[in-house]
């Protein structure tokens, strides 16, 4: 068995029931956990209103708050950008619509190379940028553990290794073969790493601001 | 090398192929060998002093593709005359002998040559069971290995002779393996390919002759100026590919505008040999150029590497029911964990009430 072979075959699929476990794992744990009764009388009352709240949550912690603003523009724009930036090309490039396809059983026209190629540079920038900041600012570098380090390098990892089969780059002479296997398995490591580090924001993200919200808005505060 | 009386270049001119035909070939065989210009009265010189080399071609479990690729032509091309001007001393499909008459033929040119000549094997060797594939009632792994012996190097022709091709894909019923894992103490040629490239067989020979030893090979055996750049590398379309330019299907407007079927689950990235450069019947074309998509079949393995109509980067799904079995291996797996945890919690929570209950 070649290394391609594996990351697409077993590698992929062991990764792919890694993916699935840990996410059941993780929401269901959220679901089921004991949550102890609130027996305060709510300032706010109703179902509705905890709706809002929590939408309301969501909507405003999606932007920066007023307060920081002046500090945290730069943090939170590129962060939009990257983000947008990685889905597009995952979502857009040619060569992984045969794989989303092999999912949902349909696709969607992909976009030129040309423009792909100038997003993911561009988001690969942004990426390697905000990650050398956050190595040496004062504050970042002190609150950043080791989740943090192996989430980004997980998130670099393949708009790298990307890059070098799309172009054909020989990384340490290897093959194009063996680039795409490197390329796959830099994916099935993120898949196998996103329920259990901070990248599972992607899941729960949305939900537990909008929990939140809801949450204080019976107390009478517009999270 | 064991020679037979006659020199190539007098056989030649007896066939009637003039000086410039015979120049011809051989600058197309420079060419196609990478060589330097300069060396094409080398190669010339020294094809037309070569004698004709003992040849013994050894069938195994194969389909005849190989010997149809070298000998099938429209006419007769001059890399045939050359094939006809080895001393072929055995070999199945065009010989006129048969039977015992045919077996004594390559013992006598076995013993006459011993240490000489050239093994030219195609077909993969069963090790399942010695009845699945024998000639005169000697199995193939005997009959390979009594050859090797005394062959001064063995070309492993086609894909099944090089790497195990179709008899050895799953579920693999006659346990096949290539050449090169039974035998070990010969050099080894793997000219892979289902079939193989002719131009690339007769290079083969051609450098052999020449040079009086093999060419350079890459890591799986085979002549690196032949395989060392992949399909994708030299195809035609691969200008489109760069533009993100795919054909969605093999008759939708991107298909007749020639454009890359990468999605279409063409294998020319993973895939080294000469197919887009010396192309097939007589140079007119290859699969990409017909509108299909390389499959492969120059690859150890190409068989079971999933679908040929699969893009590269879609993973081995494999069924609905081992897609199934995947995901509901993750849910239950995540599930458990997940009740474990609320068990724990539940266990943890009533200790703690416990212990109130207690303080109080």
């Amino acid at each position: 068995m070649t290394i391609l072979d594996l990351a697409r075959g077993p590698a992929f699929y062991s990764a792919f029931i890694v993916l699935v476990a840990g996410i059941v794992w993780r929401t269901s744990g959220l679901l089921l956990m004991r949550w102890r009764r609130n027996l305060a009388k709510p300032r706010v009352p109703g179902a509705v209103a905890a709706v809002a709240g929590g939408l309301r949550a969501v909507a405003m912690r999606s932007v920066p708050p007023h307060e920081l603003e002046k500090n945290i523009t730069f943090q939170h724009f590129t962060g939009y950008a990257w983000h947008i930036g990685w889905f597009v090309t995952f979502l857009f490039l040619g060569a992984h619509l045969p794989f989303i396809r092999s999912i949902l059983g349909f696709s969607w026209p992909n976009l030129p190379n040309g423009v792909l190629l100038i997003i993911t540079a561009i988001t690969l920038g942004i990426l390697l940028t905000l990650y050398i900041r956050r190595l040496f600012h004062p504050v970042l570098r002190v609150i950043t553990d080791m989740d943090d380090h192996i989430s980004v390098l997980l998130t670099i990892a393949p708009l790298v290794t990307g890059i070098a089969a799309f172009a054909h780059w020989s990384i340490f002479g290897l093959r194009y073969e063996n680039v795409l296997a490197v390329h796959l398995l830099s994916v099935e490591a993120l898949m196998v790493w996103l329920p259990f580090g901070k990248i599972f924001h992607c899941v729960t993200g949305l939900l537990t601001r909008f929990r939140l919200g809801a949450t204080l808005i019976r107390r009478g505060v517009r999270a | 090398m064991s020679y037979d009386d006659s020199r190539l270049g007098d056989y030649l001119r007896l066939r009637g192929v003039s000086r410039r035909g015979f120049l011809k070939f051989c600058a197309a065989m420079t060419s196609a060998m990478a060589l330097a210009p300069e060396m094409l009265p080398r190669v010339a010189g020294a094809l037309e002093r070569a004698r004709r080399p003992s040849v013994i071609w050894m069938p195994f479990q194969e389909c005849t593709g190989c010997t149809e690729s070298l000998t099938r032509a429209n006419a007769p091309t001059l890399e045939r005359i050359i094939f006809e001007a080895i001393s072929l001393d055995y070999q199945h499909t065009l010989q006129a002998a048969a039977g015992t008459a045919a077996e004594q033929a390559r013992q006598d040119a076995m013993q006459a040559n011993y240490g000489q000549y050239l093994l030219i094997v195609d077909g993969s060797i069963p090790l399942g069971n010695p009845a699945f594939c024998t000639i005169a009632g000697r199995s193939s792994v005997d009959l390979l290995t009594e050859a090797a012996k005394g062959a001064k190097a063995i070309i492993a022709v086609g894909t099944c002779a090089a790497f195990g091709g179709i008899p050895m894909a799953r579920p693999d019923p006659t346990q096949a393996v290539p050449v090169s894992e039974i035998i070990r103490d010969r050099p080894i040629v793997n000219v892979s390919g289902c079939p193989p490239i002719p131009a690339v067989i007769m290079a083969v020979l051609t450098h052999v002759l020449t040079f009086g030893e093999l060419p350079e090979l890459d890591a799986l055996g085979r002549p690196k100026v032949f395989y060392g750049e992949s399909i994708h590398d030299r195809c035609y379309r691969r200008p489109f590919y760069e533009r993100g330019q795919f054909a969605e299907s093999f008759d939708d407007e991107g298909a007749r505008q020639g454009w890359c079927l990468f999605k279409l689950g063409c294998k020319g990235p993973v895939t080294y040999n000469a197919c887009a450069t010396v192309k097939w019947n007589d140079g007119t074309s290859f699969p990409i150029e017909a509108g299909h998509g390389c499959i492969g079949c120059a690859e150890p393995g190409f068989w079971d590497r999933g679908g040929f109509y699969d893009a590269l980067s879609v993973p081995h799904w494999g069924t609905l029911k081992e897609l199934g079995v995947a995901a509901g291996a993750g849910v239950a797996l995540g599930a458990a964990a997940s009740a474990l945890a609320h068990h724990k919690q539940t266990v943890a929570t009533r200790r703690e009430q416990r212990a109130e209950k207690d303080e109080t």
